[in-house]
């Protein structure tokens, strides 16, 4: 028997062998259509017949496959004559064709949702049918929303890097979107990251994979048997991932050293001090206030000064919690849930109580509405007894 | 098969027989509701049964068009709407009989006491597309 393809080897492939078909003149929406056709058709054959060069197979058969596409359509005529001849190598690129595609998918003239789907399909490898079931929409939508994303990216010159700022936020949204289906979004993040960390030697990028690598590694005890929601100061630390934790600390420190420090830098720093406590009651709170400092003077959001509240809350006294909170605006998301833990730490349970009611009403999704009503019938059945 | 939409409300239903407000439960009794709507829509799953089941916030808008190149008018939320969908799940199944019989199993999850809520739900037929055969 032969083994199965390496599917994660395979995709890992996809980003030179695309950049090598667009290289050659293939026109990027026909060479990304022939690059997924290649890589249908390796999981087919290889089993049976493993090539000895994977890469070298993927480039021939998907510069074949372009070749047919672009033969069958006579409109397209013209073009068949350009790329027909046998492909000059072209000139040694300056910029690794793997970053380019990053920067193209990325592109800012895309929607978050079709640089989102893009990437995963372009740079990740993923059929349609994956990145549709990860996002829970028709196949259909999705196949619609990738080929008008092409389009869109047409007409933009592969040749020069873009705002290295762009691509992290995609594969932030990529990895956040959680584990609802089959296709693990957030591994795949945690790879495309990698990659792209190989590929570029950014600060930000290191400091994105560490943050990656730190959130992963708790992934486990983040939820109950149950599916239900395990708040970090209950997680079981026991379980927590010590090789992803000791490698995200190991490549943020090497980031911070190069002192250009940015939000991604500074999430991460937070989290490796999570990380770093054995447990809940040894977080060092008065250094992670003031790393919350350093990301809202970064990036000016409400929402990191509202997580600063709580951090402040936990260095200081809940009331000091309480005061910085009291200056954000009470229409932020989960400020509600922040007000009412912090009202129960400072021992009123009824005010808490209500305000975690409140806050589950306006839960974004159904796991932390169940985790918030919970809070607020502990509170109440405290109260009763 | 016929598709039946099973529909829950926050409010515009009758009062359900066990009505405490989940917050006034336990957090026990909370976790034994979640657990029962997981195992009914896996169940379902398991009897090729199953489409899909949603939940909706409680706050909404209303919008309309304002004619050519103005904004849509939004209104809302509002307080005082009657009727509030909470969520729903969608069924596909051999007769309105087992309609029927499934609402009344998912209406019998627990809720304050470990006892049966007893909700209402309203089940509502989707209008499907034209049989081929039609005399």
């Amino acid at each position: 028997m032969t083994s199965q393809v390496n599917e994660v080897l395979l995709r890992s492939l996809t980003p030179s062998v695309l950049g090598i078909l667009v290289r050659r003149g293939a026109d990027f929406a026909a060479a990304e259509d022939a690059v997924q056709d290649a890589l249908v058709e390796a999981v087919r054959v290889w089993p049976a017949d493993p090539p000895r060069d994977p890469k070298g197979w993927l480039v021939t058969v998907a510069w074949r496959r372009f070749l047919d596409a672009t033969r069958a359509d006579a409109a397209r005529r013209r073009r068949e004559d350009l790329v027909d001849e046998e492909p000059a190598p072209g000139s040694a690129p300056a910029v690794d064709d793997t970053l380019l595609l990053y920067f193209l998918c990325a592109h800012p003239s895309l929607t978050p949702s079709s640089a989102v789907a893009l990437t995963l399909r372009a740079v990740g490898g993923l059929t349609t049918r994956q990145i549709a079931q990860a996002y829970l929409v028709p196949e259909a939508t999705m196949a619609q929303r990738i080929s008008r994303a092409k389009r869109t990216v047409s007409g933009v010159r592969f040749d020069q890097p873009g705002d290295v700022a762009t691509v992290l936020r995609v594969l932030y949204l990529i990895f956040n979107e959680g584990y609802s289906s089959d296709v693990d979004l957030a591994a795949e993040a945690i790879r495309l990251t990698r990659q792209l960390a190989a590929a570029i030697d950014h600060p930000e990028v290191a400091g994105l994979l560490a943050l990656m690598l730190l959130h992963h590694a708790r992934r486990a005890t983040r939820t109950a048997p149950d599916g239900s929601l395990v708040p970090l100061a209950e997680q079981d630390r026991g379980r927590w991932d010590t090789e992803s934790i000791a490698e995200g600390v190991e490549i943020l420190q090497a980031a911070l050293a190069r002192d250009r420090l940015g939000e991604f830098q500074a999430q991460a720093a937070i989290a490796a001090l999570h990380a770093d406590a054995p447990t809940a009651e040894e977080t060092d709170w008065v250094q992670i206030v003031e790393w919350y400092d350093e990301l809202a003077r970064l990036t000016d959001s409400p929402v990191v000064r509202l997580n600063r509240a709580v951090a402040v809350g936990e260095a200081d006294r809940p009331r000091a919690g309480l005061a910085a909170l009291a200056a954000l605006d009470d229409s932020l998301p989960r400020h509600a849930a922040v007000a009412a833990y912090l009202h129960e730490r400072d021992g009123d349970l009824a005010t808490a109580a209500r305000l975690y009611a409140e806050a589950a009403q306006k839960a974004p999704n159904l796991a932390e509405r169940d985790y918030l009503t919970r809070q607020a019938a502990r509170l109440n059945a405290r109260r009763c007894r | 098969m016929a598709k039946y939409l099973l529909l829950k409300h926050y409010r515009g239903a009758p009062a359900s027989v066990n009505d405490v407000p989940m917050d006034q439960w336990t957090p026990e009794e909370i976790s034994a509701h979640v657990q029962y709507m997981h195992d009914f829509a896996a169940r379902l799953e398991g009897t090729g049964e199953f489409v899909d089941s949603q939940a909706l916030a409680p706050e909404g808008t209303f919008v309309r068009y304002d004619g050519e190149g103005r904004p849509p008018v939004t209104d809302g939320p509002f307080a005082e709407t009657k009727d509030l969908i909470a969520g729903w799940m969608v069924i596909d199944v051999d007769s309105y009989e087992r309609a029927i019989e499934l609402a009344g199993d998912l209406s019998a999850a627990p809720g304050a006491g470990g006892e049966p809520i007893h909700e209402w739900l309203e089940v509502r037929p989707f209008l499907a597309a034209p049989p081929t055969i039609t005399e």
